[in-house]
């Protein structure tokens, strides 16, 4: 068995590296969708009229997947409507005019003797995984079979183009990373610590080095792309697998990105839930690129404008890196939890360009880090031979764009993979 | 921020393209080409670019009249075209030539569905086309450097002479390619500077053909015959680099690769040794070419995050 799973090299244009990260102030109306995670949306508990306080629970969580959305600020709620929220489903949105006196909730108490009351404060701070998942991090902290996990592994590889969010919360808070994963060891009672971070990030390397102690170890990985999938950093750190249908926690290991476990440890310091989130703003066609602290529900456009504007002419709107993320026709959607980037690029950078016959040159096949057969599926699928698609295992794709990264004839193959596996599901 | 583009991950995409790779292909044949036409003189010359223009030629005018996009700018049919051409003598008449190029393109490359669908490697079957109808035509070899049209007695090729057991040529002459043969194949030191370069480049894997030249060698030498002389001669290096690589026509993972380069090695010696024809190299190529479905099929990758099957959960 390979050591190492295949991956690819993209460029990493970290405009945003060295740019700290500034506040963006209050100056429009908030949009708070009700999902902002993997799972069931919230229910709003405001209604129009309401005045709201900042940190105040808007949206209830009632299911277990789930975790409760706050108002990021305080101020009167204008309007409460179903809308497109940026994980393509609708939900109610809470639109919140602010007072600009941005008054805070009274700071929840929290005393942390176990696991069970860490997992308790985490949902009530709202939080979820802010690396992109947005999966909730109460119910990642409380695996079933919590005594089986030996593994900690803080995500900090942001292998992304573009993104730097990850790597100013280690440069600017890594104190907080520190505490978080003294807590997490010692609360889930684990032995091995780690905390993954690629080799195109030398400072937050030696910051969080010097940190370390005894207490976790960093290890460094290729900037490879995509070194930050949740399988790919798993088996790298730890050589074990996560199979079909399992979860890390089934062999043994939690894995955090490190802007949650920061975010979670102030979150747990301050007694104010999740509000506000570093977002990177960069591509081409942005002004200023720089790292902002936006209130969660800040149109996309008003964040552009707070970066100097738009400059050349944009093709894509991209909410999240370029590998991976969701394309938008407009700018009036907010940032939530789980942005880590919104990024305006030209037709140079971003081109789809149109797709020729396949060559069969098979280096899709040697792209993949899971080694599937992308070309295989695309033939498979407009067969409607379903068969071939489960028996070469389309579900294990984790649409990471390798496949289509390095297509010569730019076929659209993940676009195709995410159809054949709805076209499983369905049957199913 | 209007006309904003909405499309699937991933936004970014590699620099690489269909036209790009066949483009380093062409850079990879050059020196062989060259050589060739050194070699060979002005004959040489015309039938590289008879080979060239026609297949180009066929691909523009079928597409046309069939109303289907023009897709010569992505260069396959030049190569298709210019190997073509690498794999017949100088001797062949030019017209044979065009029309070996025309059966290549329209019969085996556009009849099947265009650029990724034919099963067989175009050329090839091009050229073992018109050797079957035009015997005496196209297997004229000459030296090189002598005037086809003054001083024109076929001179026998390297694999003549190792087949009657005649004495062979020193070794660096070979190496060099000064022995007769087809226009592309004669100078194994170009070749290999092509194969090189196609593998720095990531344009070819490997595996095809080094499974392909270790097979012919090892085979021919356990037979009793001179491996080396074996893999410097008949095409074996130009159908191993650059022919038995064909994307299209071969299989997609590296376990298939290597199997299918273990059997066109395998084909090719018995073929040369056993068969009355000298032709093994293209025999034994559009032979696994024909298996590339199955062999696909065989070596499927299986995934390291798969389930494993009950049998293997067993067997644990
Ligand atoms: S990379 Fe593209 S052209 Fe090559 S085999 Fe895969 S789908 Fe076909
Ligand atoms: S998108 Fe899916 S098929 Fe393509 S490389 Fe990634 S995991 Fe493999």
């Amino acid at each position: 068995m390979a050591l190492h799973l295949k991956t690819v090299n993209v460029r990493h244009h970290k405009l945003t590296a060295e740019k700290e990260t500034v506040i963006m102030p209050y100056s429009c109306n908030l949009v708070i969708p009700m999902l902002q995670h993997i799972g069931r949306p919230c229910v709003p508990t405001v209604k129009v009229g309401d005045s709201v306080l900042k940190g105040q629970i808007i949206g209830e969580a009632t299911e277990f997947m789930s975790a409760p959305i706050h108002a990021s600020t305080s101020g009167k709620v204008v309007s409460v409507r179903d809308m497109l929220c940026p994980s393509g489903v609708y939900t109610p949105h809470i639109e919140i005019a602010p007072d600009k006196e941005d008054k805070s909730i009274e700071p929840l108490s929290f005393k942390i003797d176990s696991l069970s009351d860490l997992v308790d404060a985490t949902r009530q701070l709202g939080m979820v995984g802010l690396g992109g998942a947005g999966f909730p991090t109460s119910i990642k902290l409380n695996p079933k079979n919590i005594d089986e996990v030996d593994t900690l592994i803080v995500n900090a590889t942001e292998c992304e183009p573009f993104i730097t969010s990850d790597y100013r919360e280690m440069l600017e808070n890594a104190e907080d990373i520190k505490e978080g994963i003294e807590l997490l060891k010692k609360l889930m009672n684990i032995k091995n610590a780690y905390i993954g971070i690629e080799d195109n990030k030398p400072k937050a390397i030696e910051i969080m080095k010097k940190l370390s102690g005894d207490i976790f170890e960093v290890k460094t990985l290729k900037s490879r792309y995509p070194q930050g999938a949740e399988k790919v950093i798993i088996y790298h750190l730890t050589g074990r697998k996560v199979l079909e249908g399992q979860l890390p926690a089934d062999v043994g290991v939690v894995v955090i990105n490190v802007t949650s476990l920061g975010s979670l440890v102030r979150g747990l310091k301050t007694g104010l839930p999740l509000t506000h989130k570093r977002v990177t703003v960069s591509g081409d066609c942005v002004k200023e690129p720089q790292n902002v602290y936006a209130p969660i529900g800040t149109p996309i456009d008003k964040i552009i404008e707070f970066c100097g504007g738009v400059v050349n002419e944009p093709e894509k709107l991209i909410m999240g890196g370029p590998m991976m993320g969701v394309t938008m026709c407009h700018g009036s959607m907010p940032i939530i939890k789980n942005t880590n980037a919104v990024l305006l690029l030209s037709k140079k950078l971003a081109d789809t360009p149109e797709p020729t016959a396949c060559i069969r040159c098979s280096k899709c096949v040697s792209a993949c880090p899971f080694n599937l057969m992308p070309t295989v599926f695309e033939h498979a699928y407009h067969d409607g031979d379903l068969e071939a698609l489960e028996k070469h295992k389309v579900m294990l794709c984790m649409e990471c764009g390798c496949c289509s990264f390095v297509c010569p004839a730019k076929r659209p193959l993940v676009q195709t993979n995410r159809l054949a596996k709805a076209a499983l599901r369905e049957k199913k | 921020m209007d006309n904003l583009t909405v499309t699937s991950s991933p936004h970014f995409r590699s620099n690489n393209s269909t036209s790009k790779i066949m483009l380093y292909v062409i850079l990879a044949l050059l020196p062989t080409t060259v050589v060739g036409c050194v070699y060979f003189g002005i004959n040489a010359v015309l039938v590289v670019l008879t080979g060239v223009v026609f297949a180009v030629l066929s691909e523009y005018i079928y597409e046309k009249i069939m109303k289907q996009p023009i897709t010569v700018g992505d260069l396959s049919a030049a190569v298709t075209g210019l190997l073509l051409a690498l794999n017949l003598p100088s001797t062949t008449p030019l017209w044979m030539v065009a029309l070996a190029s025309a059966i290549s393109i329209i019969v085996v490359k556009q009849l099947f569905g265009g650029i990724g669908c034919n099963f067989a490697n175009p050329a090839l079957v091009g050229r073992i086309v018109i050797t079957l109808c035009f015997t005496s035509e196209t297997s004229k070899f000459i030296e090189p450097f002598v005037n086809a049209n003054v001083d024109a007695t076929a001179g026998a090729t390297l694999l003549n002479s190792i087949a009657a057991n005649e004495k062979l040529p020193e070794l660096w002459r070979v190496f060099l390619g000064l022995h007769a043969g087809c226009i592309g194949e004669v100078c194994s030191l170009a070749l290999i500077v092509g194969g090189v370069f196609l593998v720095v480049t990531r344009v070819i894997n490997p595996a095809i053909p080094l499974s392909y030249i270790l097979t012919t060698y090892l085979f021919t030498t356990a037979l009793g015959y001179d491996g080396l002389y074996g893999i410097l001669s008949g095409g074996l290096l130009l159908g191993a680099i650059f022919m038995a690589t064909d994307y299209v026509t071969s299989p997609l993972t590296v376990k298939g690769k290597i199997i299918f380069g273990i059997g066109c090695g395998v084909i090719t010696t018995v073929i040369r040794i056993f068969g009355s024809n000298a032709e093994g190299v293209s025999y034994a190529i559009v032979f696994m070419n024909v298996l590339t479905p199955l062999i696909d099929n065989l070596t499927a990758k299986k995934s390291p995050f798969a389930k494993p099957n009950k049998k293997e959960a067993k067997a644990k």
